[in-house]
């Protein structure tokens, strides 16, 4: 005879889920509409996912609130976690969905957007995501990570043109081949350890002071090989470039970022102990890979003819660029992760979201792809203001003072000289001036060839509402009066890493 | 109003850029020439209520930007930035003043007034940060002037400009980021103030990796053999008034950052590498030299020759003594004039027959009387012609240097003399002579408009040339803190032996250049 557990509400601690549960129960109330009114306009759906998302903001204003007055928050049987890295990435993961989900409103009409069910996923896939920060249970993760994941691909199928569908094939495949190296990792340190809660992990491969050092390197190669999948490390970065060009630019942008901030922070969870375990062979697969898809993406930018393909290597290589801050591991080192990658949201949404607006409804006979590189030549006869604006977020991306990534730049290179790799903060000052060949090449093209088509301009806004406009203001005021906000961004971050000790 | 001129003159014209989107494109020249010379008669003012008694820092300005990371917008003016401040907003006003007929004219004049802001500000900035900010960002305007209005090769030569200078710079702000960390280290506090970095002593090795890091950014922008081979393609695909605005200003900035930063930062590292970099100077002087003798396009004879001499700035520099260092900043100031100058003499010619190669002329002395005159003047002047301003600056730069050593000096001299052949060897083919060219025969000497921008650089050009002393003055003041600066910083014996003490010599030097001029 089992006796009934006895778990008073309080242990259980439900405060923790509250910033899960917001979006869950959102994306069931969209669903729930669309039941009673279907066929309903997408401005709706919209404007609600966009409330429900204000409400989780707030929410986690809350929480941040707790977590800085009491400390780390652990609740439901201590398998959520909500500490500054929990709080910070979700409040990114929010911030950029809430600045995502309004290009939905755009001129032209995209079927996807037409479908109640995009919005429901979109937000159990911010669920996902926040469940998989927000934790340190290996379990839990892989559950989030999942959820997201397959609410992602459906997101990308949904664009509905045939590279739409190769990209998510492609992605879908990728992610359940990562999906298997994860299980396999987390087994192997279960196996191990006893345990799924990577502090215990921790603790106790200390106390046997890593005597499994093999098996370790066995688990750790195959997490290392799913976070590379998800933060397209190279080589496992294949599938990116096709997977954005298969997406809606605005979809691309936002994979970009938000997917990415949550796999850092797991990979900020794992790698921390590890790389401060003094095991060197660690140090030296992450430093390999970091320069080398720090580097490799670079060259490969270089090459593109497309615009957005360009775009999809940049990010593989700011991605790597900001992984090195996993490899350093001191606190500005983390910290400038997420300064950098709260920077890079702004201007990376931009830039993609500058591509947004341009999108025809049907590819011109003249045209190889959506984007080219040839579609935007003499941009500044004919959209002075678009081509300006575009300039700006290759400026800001190739890290140019004072616009907002410059800051995360040189934090995250200031980061890696105080943390003792010079070499490391060389490189990436060194990939930073590589990088600035491909963004220059687009300015180069928008602001000294001559058009090639005579298209009057409208092509470049094809697809603009105020909406999108309004989305793009913001990123462009927040790429370039990035100075005004820096400081005060570094406190907060700072603090919030230092004090859940990282 | 006096304790914010420096921010008023670094934003003003940005102010009036985004202004200026509004303006009609018929209105545009005027309301960029007005602008120009408010922002001149600005910079005049800033001369006229500086104190040249005073050694150190004037008008400084202070905000905090990023207080947790020691960034702070702080900006002050000395005796070395003063004169190139002035320099910048004149070169900008007469160069929006004779700009030609031009397509797109409103952004090139909008253009022209951001990038004086990124002059300015350079110039004026205090903080490390805030002197890459501008620095960089000079880069953009400079690159949407070569290449939206170049010639043929436009784009190749404005990318390769930006990359060049780019990836130089980022090597450059790893060092900034050192620097920044040693003086945590050494303080406990994050700081990126010029000033603060000036009290900072390092151990000589670590300056020497500093130095190195430093050198490619400045090394690239002045640019310095053999990095020099951005600066030909920039200068002969660019319109003339970007021609003139690289010349006269953006590549002060490298040999400015020198004595910024270098110098002061790390004076054991500047007296280790004082020979290296004296030789590549030489080889800048002869090579370049050599080079601009084989050129066949008359721009691309100026361009070279800007080079040559860019590198007696550098010598004098590295001269590491007051007289040096005194004379490069006004050989800095003298090159400007003279070489902006040339190039707007070549941009005029180049207006009227689209050609810039030497044989397409000839004779033009005949044609166009006034022309070849004050071509005649500036060409003196840049083979350093006593009684012309290039004279004094270069006069001085080699004295400085040959306490330091007689053999390269004496190189050095006589390679400019041999710079004198390539000079006369172009006018001859340019001016003298029949007209051989029935094109030639008509074309109209320099009208009003060009007359207003060449007639004032021809004045300064001999007027500073027979008295350099109000220059010369805030300038020696300056300089002297430095070079003292340096000789209490060193740590070893050369080095010290190497900076003299500038009390010592002080009578020394106070005098001739009193007397002399």
């Amino acid at each position: 005879m089992v006796s009934p557990a006895n778990i008073s509400m309080e242990s259980l601690n439900l405060i923790t889920l509250v910033p899960m549960l917001i979006p869950i129960i959102g994306a069931l109330l969209i669903i729930i509409v669309d039941l009673f009114k279907s066929e309903q306009d997408r401005s709706l759906y919209v404007m609600l996912s966009l409330l429900i998302l204000g409400v989780d903001f707030v929410a986690l204003m809350d929480t941040a609130g707790v977590f800085s007055k009491n400390g780390t928050i652990m609740g439901v049987f201590d398998v959520m976690l909500i500490d500054g890295l929990a709080i910070l990435s979700q409040f990114i993961v929010v911030g950029a969905s809430m600045l995502f989900i309004p290009l939905a409103l755009t001129h032209k009409r995209f079927h996807e957007f037409t479908y109640p069910e995009f919005f429901a996923l979109f937000l159990f896939m911010i669920a996902g995501f926040q469940f998989m920060v927000a934790t340190d249970n290996l379990i839990l993760i892989f559950v989030g990570l999942e959820t997201a994941s397959l609410a992602l691909y459906t997101l990308i199928a949904m664009h509905n043109r045939d590279k739409s569908f190769e990209a998510a094939v492609k992605y879908f495949t990728m992610g359940a081949l990562a999906a298997g190296f994860f299980s396999f990792g987390s087994m192997v340190f279960y196996a191990l350890t006893g345990s799924v809660e990577i502090n215990q992990i921790a603790a106790v491969l200390e106390a046997n002071n890593y005597a499994d050092i093999g098996f370790v390197l066995v688990g750790v190669v195959f997490l290392l090989a799913s976070f590379g999948f998800k933060l397209s490390m190279v080589p496992f970065h294949t599938w990116t470039p096709d997977v954005y060009e298969g997406s809606s630019a605005a979809l691309a942008g936002y994979m970009s970022i938000v997917p990415k901030i949550a796999a850092f922070v797991v990979a900020m969870r794992i790698f921390e102990f590890l790389i401060h375990s003094g095991v060197v062979w660690l140090e030296v697969i992450l430093y390999a890979s970091v320069v080398i898809t720090m580097t490799m993406a670079n060259v490969w930018a270089l090459v593109q003819t497309d615009v957005k393909r360009m775009l999809a290597y940049s990010s593989i290589s700011h991605a790597g660029f900001v992984m090195a801050a996993i490899l350093i591991g001191t606190t500005q080192s983390n910290s400038a992760l997420f300064f950098y990658w709260v920077l890079f949201s702004f201007t990376n949404l931009g830039s993609f979201s500058m591509l947004w607006i341009s999108r025809q409804k049907n590819l011109p006979a003249h045209q190889q792809s959506d984007h080219s590189y040839n579609k935007f030549a003499g941009m500044i006869k004919t959209a002075p203001v678009a081509a300006t604006i575009m300039a700006l977020f290759m400026l800001s991306l190739a890290g140019l003072p004072p616009f907002a990534l410059f800051w995360g730049k040189m934090y995250m290179i200031s980061s890696a000289v105080t943390g003792g790799y010079t070499v490391l903060a060389l490189i990436m000052a060194l990939n930073s001036a590589i990088a600035g060949y491909y963004y220059l090449k687009l300015i180069v093209y928008m602001f000294m060839k001559e058009p090639i088509v005579e298209n009057g301009g409208h092509v470049y806004s094809a697809n603009a509402t105020l909406s999108l406009k309004t989305i793009i203001g913001i990123a462009a005021i927040g790429t370039i009066f990035a100075f005004v906000a820096v400081n005060q961004l570094l406190e907060f971050i700072t603090a919030f890493v230092y004090n859940s000790g990282y | 109003m006096l304790d914010h001129i420096l921010s008023i003159l670094i934003f003003f014209p940005a102010l009036a850029g985004v202004l200026g989107f509004v303006v009609n494109k018929n209105s545009i020249r005027s309301y960029g020439v007005a602008v120009a010379t408010i922002e001149f008669v600005l910079a005049l003012w800033l001369w006229f209520v500086f104190d040249s008694n005073v050694s150190g820092m004037q008008f400084m300005e202070q905000i905090a930007l990023i207080p947790t990371f020691g960034i702070n917008y702080i900006v002050g003016v000395d005796g070395i930035s003063l004169f190139i401040i002035i320099l910048a907003a004149f070169f900008t006003m007469i160069g929006i003043a004779s700009l030609g007929e031009t397509k797109d004219i409103k952004n090139m004049i909008i253009t022209l007034l951001f990038l004086q802001m990124t002059m300015v500000g350079v110039f004026a900035a205090l903080d490390a940060i805030v002197f890459y900010l501008f620095w960089e960002l000079s880069l953009v305007p400079m690159l949407y002037i070569i290449g939206a209005w170049g010639g043929p090769l436009r784009i190749y030569a404005s990318v390769k400009f930006f990359l060049y200078t780019f990836a130089g710079s980022l090597v450059m702000l790893v060092g900034m980021l050192f620097m920044a960390y040693f003086y945590y280290q050494a303080t406990g506090e994050w700081s990126f103030a010029i000033l603060d970095w000036y009290r900072l002593i390092l151990p000589e090795s670590f300056q020497l990796w500093l130095f190195v890091a430093f050198f490619m950014g400045f090394a690239i922008k002045v640019p310095m053999f053999p990095f020099h081979t951005w600066l030909p393609y920039a200068h002969g695909q660019a319109p003339t008034i970007g021609s003139v605005i690289l010349a006269a200003i953006l590549l002060k900035m490298g040999t400015y950052a020198f004595i910024r930063f270098s110098l002061p930062l790390f004076p054991d590292a500047s007296v280790y590498f004082m020979y290296p970099i004296a030789v590549l100077a030489i080889i800048m002087i002869i090579y370049t030299a050599m080079v601009a003798y084989a050129q066949k396009d008359v721009k691309q004879v100026v361009a070279y020759s800007s080079v040559s001499h860019m590198g007696v700035i550098i010598l004098g520099t590295f001269a590491l003594n007051v007289e040096g260092i005194t004379g490069s900043i006004f050989l800095m100031i003298a090159h400007g004039v003279v070489s902006g100058a040339l190039f707007l003499l070549v941009g005029v010619i180049y207006d009227r027959r689209h050609t810039k190669y030497m044989s397409e002329f000839g004779g033009l002395a005949h044609v166009m009387p006034r022309y070849a005159t004050i071509f005649g003047v500036m060409l003196m002047a840049s083979v350093g012609l006593p009684l012309t301003i290039n004279f004094v600056g270069e006069f001085l730069s080699l004295l400085g240097f040959y306490k330091q050593s007689h053999i390269l000096t004496l190189l050095a001299g006589t390679a400019i003399i041999v710079g004198a052949i390539y000079m006369l060897a172009a006018y001859k083919k340019m001016f003298f002579g029949v007209v051989t060219k029935e094109e030639n025969k008509h074309l109209k000497d320099v009208n009003k408009r060009e007359l207003l921008a060449l007639i004032p650089l021809t004045i300064i050009t001999i007027w500073l040339g027979i008295y350099p002393k109000p220059l010369l003055g805030p300038i020696n003041t300056s300089v002297e803190a430095v070079v003292s600066l340096m000789h209490e910083k060193s740590l070893s014996e050369e080095a010290k032996q190497r900076i003299p003490s500038v009390a010592k010599d002080m009578a020394l030097i106070t005098k001739p250049t009193g007397e002399a001029h």
